[in-house]
């Protein structure tokens, strides 16, 4: 597979990510990638045509809990650790 | 010759459920509390806490999906859709991708002076609903948690809907179906239903589909009914000016009745779905389908076939009782103790529907106990007041609560069938309008009703109606 | 009550404390005094703590519960396992200040055993790397050659108990980030079973592939330790409900008639020799104990660090993605919500992190799917199904925990790839969500610790247990404290 990364594949990438990302760590960050993907493209020499994909380490179905009320945080402690919030609320810049 | 174009649409509704607790954590699923208090590591999206599945919520997923004809997949499983946003707690929301609840559903549809016509819907699956944005500051959005992991159900029809009143018919239909099951209370007001609309244009004949505009930001039936009303004028009017229409997401404006594009960057939705590794997959029981088909309640369209076979009453006013759970029941209970079900469907169709008409109020919030409207009914047969004092009876069971013999009592409204009283009333108008009964006389029919009603006006309307006409004719054969 | 003896009580294991305190040889607050004497004296040289606060551990010695089967043994947990207010950082930037609300399933019963937790241990940031270098408060150092790693990403967790200045820690282990660290730095370090120890509470690095499992200076105190913290948790759906037995009832001498395989694809050219020696040597005591060598291939082998990338990293993209500086930690500001974003994560997350963050949301992302994540699940499956076919010929598979012992710090800190494969002989067990545990054995020529493997099938602790028990009562080497 010819997947080269280019550095507006990882700056693509990053805006995805919302990593914000100079000029220069894009570069050297598609260099970094590119190495590892060569070596994961070992990985397209297995035939897995017939293979189930694995998403899970244990086979385990339908595990559910009960619709029973648990208590909740306090307001307080939901936010306790807030960069910027004020009467009971997170606060972002804002979305338009 | 002016080209005629077809409206092709597609809905999307987002239902909440009402279960107890939400999806994956076990705070409260309740609106309306202190910002931020209803919530818990879990679905604030703390670090290092993980969602379990609530069986509740699965449970009204598969009687929903059954009760749209839906096919339940043998095996589920959840995805994470990833995307940032200040309202989704983990930047990504638990929803399913490929391997959803249930698809290929039907329900039918009976539109605005139109025949019943079959909707497919595509697909029916569970999700996370995210918190909530609120944007009064300059400058500031403030973000509260509370409806963040209420559990949702995404309904997707196929692009079956041709006019913006098959898509009003569309939601009147499910919202009628969802209050049935009791999964969900559907108030579009207070965000437990929600929809967004896919709606092309195509020239009347043409296969192929044209470019889809999606319109979000209805907070009505009508407002949906609107904005495609309006979608569709725009289009149309750029086909004709063979100007492009372009794909793109618009918000429909209640107050200014238009749709406007969407200010916000258009950026590529690429959600990097995959298998959310912190919950297994569901294999959905084939007893517990079964089980939740055994305890379905009775579907308007069932409940239709039954008013009309056992009670005689006719589709149309069948159609009506059933466009409304908590009408539909109150019919039933006036049935069983008052067996000339006819009458009470005419009167809960004209009567009572005016009344909260005027009202602008739901049937579920009507309180006339049902035994009320029932016993004036008997009085009504048995003469002991006329039709048309019941209707005075019935206003002032209403606002009163009193029952309707006391109402009766205290106003004085028994008829009047006493011949005697009634004569003397008789002879009296008679003799006020000489002139009237000549003309009757001289064969000129109306005039009779004309008598009656001076009668009646005599009597504050508490004649017997059909002795009044009696003992008039005698009386008159009498001059 | 203290003697010259007690002195050393940080040089005892968690069981030999425990006979102590229930015969009042010695007291909750010796032990934590010893303890805190050895972190006094090592610590500047060792760095195993990412947060320690003297007057903290006190405070929670005098407040310890004096029941418990882990009453006032002092504990390390690892920097990414949820303590309720208790600062919780995932050694990054990104989590400054953070203090969760809420405690980790483990920590719950840790607490109740009555154990008491000092301080968090060291890691590399989220748990990214091998060598506890990438951790925001600077690396943790090899106790026996602080020139060196101590291996990661639990490096701190390893490091302490190695240089005792903590009983016990807790690690997590994603591709080996208990094992790698235990191995170089000559403690016991044990992968549980995915599925038997709840993850509710550590902060997620790759949900299908992490596990919490304890280090300890003795296989005794691991099985111990996992009588605590192992059994199944209705607040992770992927906790097994599987019952938990005594494990220490497994620590049994006898390996007689014990399948011990021999996986070649393990034993390859670039392994280093003192290790392959020490391995052979492993593998004569087995024999010589009564077990048969059983020659096995496990023949994906080869694919398990590009299949382990790519999946680890996928998941990775989605777990980090809630760092956002909306509702805890660090925020950079920013005109508008994206700049917030971009910005609070450029500064948050260090290089190793961004690097698998951009990995694993290039792998998802629309196009690339198919080809990286489908492609790793599909080849993951391969992998698992390699072990499912050894484990019908054997009961365990031995083999060496890492290529080498331990590098020297900054070694491969410019080659993120080289960095990756030092991990290649842990990462199979996580693929396939089988235990392993990581045993000492023995000593590299210039004296750093070698350590040996066993993998067994799901669930089956107890022949771990078992096999590294006899190897500890009759290996042939002695055990050489580090000289810090």
């Amino acid at each position: 597979m010819e997947n080269k990364i280019k550095t507006d594949d990882i700056k693509y990438v990053a805006e995805l990510a919302r990593i914000k990302l100079s000029e220069k760590e894009a570069g050297v960050l598609s260099a970094q990638l590119n190495d590892i993907l060569e070596y994961i493209n070992k990985l397209n020499k297995l035939d897995t045509t017939n293979t189930e994909p694995m998403s899970h380490a244990l086979n385990m179905t339908n595990v559910f809990r009960k619709d029973e009320v648990m208590p909740s945080l306090t307001q307080q402690d939901a936010l306790k650790n807030v960069p910027d919030g004020k009467d009971g609320f997170f606060r972002v810049p804002k979305v338009i | 010759m002016k080209q005629q174009y077809e409206i092709v649409v597609g809905l999307e509704v987002h239902l909440h459920i009402a279960t107890a607790t939400k999806a994956f954590c076990g705070c409260k699923n309740e609106f309306g509390l202190k910002p931020n208090s209803g919530v818990c590591p879990v679905c604030m999206g703390f670090p290092g806490s993980l969602p379990v599945l609530n069986e509740k919520y699965l449970e009204y997923a598969v009687k929903t999906a059954l009760a749209l004809n839906c096919k339940i997949s043998d095996k589920m499983k959840f995805d994470r859709k990833n995307y940032f946003y200040p309202d989704l707690p983990k930047n990504y929301q638990i929803s399913q991708y490929d391997m959803p609840l249930s698809e290929a559903g039907l329900l039918e549809i009976i539109a605005k002076d139109a025949a019943p016509k079959k909707i497919r819907i595509k697909r029916v699956h569970m999700e996370e609903d995210a918190g909530k944005l609120l944007h009064e500051e300059d400058n500031i959005t403030r973000v509260d948690f509370n409806r963040s992991g209420t559990p949702l159900l995404e309904i997707v029809t196929e692009p079956d809907i041709n006019s913006p009143e098959e898509a009003y018919a569309y939601l009147l239909t499910l919202k009628n179906l969802l209050e049935y099951l009791e999964v969900s209370d559907c108030d579009m007001e207070k965000g437990s239903l929600r929809c967004d609309a896919n709606i092309s244009i195509r020239p009347a004949g043409q296969a192929a589909l044209g470019v889809k505009v999606e319109v979000k930001n209805m907070n009505s039936f009508k407002g949906v009914r609107a904005a495609l009303e309006y979608e569709q004028k725009r289009q149309e009017s750029l086909a004709q000016d063979n100007e492009k229409i372009i794909q793109e997401t618009r918000l429909w404006d209640s107050d200014k009745k238009i749709t406007q594009p969407m200010r916000t960057k258009e950026e590529a939705h690429d959600y990097r779905y995959f298998p959310d590794p912190d919950l297994v997959p569901f294999e959905i029981d084939p007893a517990l389908i079964k089980k939740i088909k055994n305890n379905m309640p009775q579907l308007p369209a069932e409940k239709k076939k039954q008013i009309i076979k056992d009670y005689g009453i006719s589709e149309y006013d069948a159609g009506i009782l059933i466009s409304d759970k908590a009408m539909a029941e109150y019919f039933l209970k006036c049935a069983q103790s008052y067996n000339q079900p006819k009458i009470i469907a005419n009167w809960i169709i004209s009567e009572i529907l005016k009344y909260l008409n005027s009202k602008n109020m739901e049937f579920r919030y009507f309180d006339l106990p049902p035994a009320h409207l029932t016993d004036m009914l008997k009085m009504m047969d048995s003469g002991k007041i006329s039709g048309k004092i019941a209707k005075d009876v019935l206003s002032d069971m209403i606002t009163s609560k009193k029952s309707p013999q006391d109402i009766v009592k205290e106003k004085g409204l028994l008829q009047i069938s006493d011949e005697t009283e009634l004569r003397a009333v008789i002879k009296a108008v008679l003799r006020q309008h000489a002139q009237v009964t000549k003309d009757y006389k001289s064969g000129k029919e109306a005039a009779l009703s004309f008598l009656v009603g001076q009668a009646m006006k005599a009597t504050k309307g508490k004649a017997n109606p059909g002795m009044v006409n009696k003992l008039l004719k005698e009386e008159m054969g009498n001059i | 009550m203290t003697n010259m003896k007690d002195s050393k009580l940080y040089e005892l294991t968690a069981h030999e404390l425990s006979e102590k305190i229930k015969n009042n040889s010695v007291s909750v607050k010796d032990i934590i005094g010893s303890v805190i004497a050895r972190i006094e004296a090592v610590e500047t040289k060792v760095h195993g703590f990412a947060h320690f606060n003297k007057q903290d551990a006190l405070k929670k010695a005098g407040e310890s519960k004096i029941s418990g089967p882990l009453c006032g043994i002092p504990a390390a947990i690892k920097d990414n396992i949820c303590i309720k207010d208790e600062l919780t950082t995932c050694c990054s930037k990104i989590l400054k200040g953070f203090k969760p609300p809420y405690d980790a399933t483990v920590i719950s019963k840790l607490k109740s055993a009555g154990a008491l937790l000092l301080g968090r241990a060291n890691m590399d940031e989220f748990a990214f790397g091998s060598s506890c270098e990438t951790s925001c408060y600077g690396p943790t150092k090899n106790p026996y050659d602080t020139s060196r790693i101590p291996g990661g990403s639990s490096g701190g967790s390893a490091a302490l108990v190695c240089a005792d200045e903590a009983i016990f820690a807790l690690g997590s282990d994603t591709g080996g980030s208990i094992r790698q660290p235990a191995a170089l730095c000559g403690v016991v370090g044990l992968k549980p079973t995915y599925g038997r120890v709840s993850r509710y509470g550590l902060i997620a690095f790759a949900s299908s592939l992490d596990q919490i499992g304890p280090f300890t200076k003795d296989v005794t105190d691991s099985a111990l330790i996992m009588n605590i913290i192992a059994g199944h948790d209705p607040m992770d759906t992927t906790s097994a409900d599987v019952p938990v037995p005594d494990y220490t009832k497994y620590l049994k001498n006898s390996v007689k008639g014990l399948k011990i395989g021999f996986p070649k694809e393990y034993f390859i050219p670039g392994l280093d020799k003192d290790v392959k020696e020490h391995l052979d040597e492993a593998f004569d005591l087995f024999k010589s104990l009564g077990a048969k060598i059983i020659n096995i291939s496990l023949p994906h082998t080869d694919y398990a660090v590009a299949t382990y990338y790519i999946v680890a990293c996928s998941e990775a993209s989605s777990n980090l993605a809630r760092f956002d500086g909306v509702q805890y930690g660090l925020r950079q500001e920013g005109e508008t919500l994206a700049d917030m974003y971009k910005y609070t994560r450029a500064e948050g997350f260090g290089d190793e992190a961004k690097r698998r963050i951009i990995l694993g949301t290039y792998s998802l992302s629309s196009g690339y799917y198919d080809a990286y994540y489908l492609k790793a699940q599909k080849v993951r499956a391969l992998i698992k199904k390699d072990f499912d076919e050894a484990f019908k010929v054997c009961d365990v598979i031995l083999t060496p925990t890492t290529p080498t012992p331990a590098f020297k710090l900054g070694e491969k800190m410019k080659d993120p790839l080289q960095m990756y494969l030092s991990d290649i002989f842990t990462i199979p067990a996580n693929l396939s969500g089988i235990p392993a545990i990581s045993v000492p054995c023995g000593y590299s020529k210039s004296g750093l610790p070698v350590g040996m493997q066993l993998m067994a099938k799901a669930f089956d602790e107890p022949v771990l247990f078992n096999a590294a028990y006899a190897y500890e009562q009759n290996k042939k080497w002695e055990i050489k404290k580090p000289a810090i």
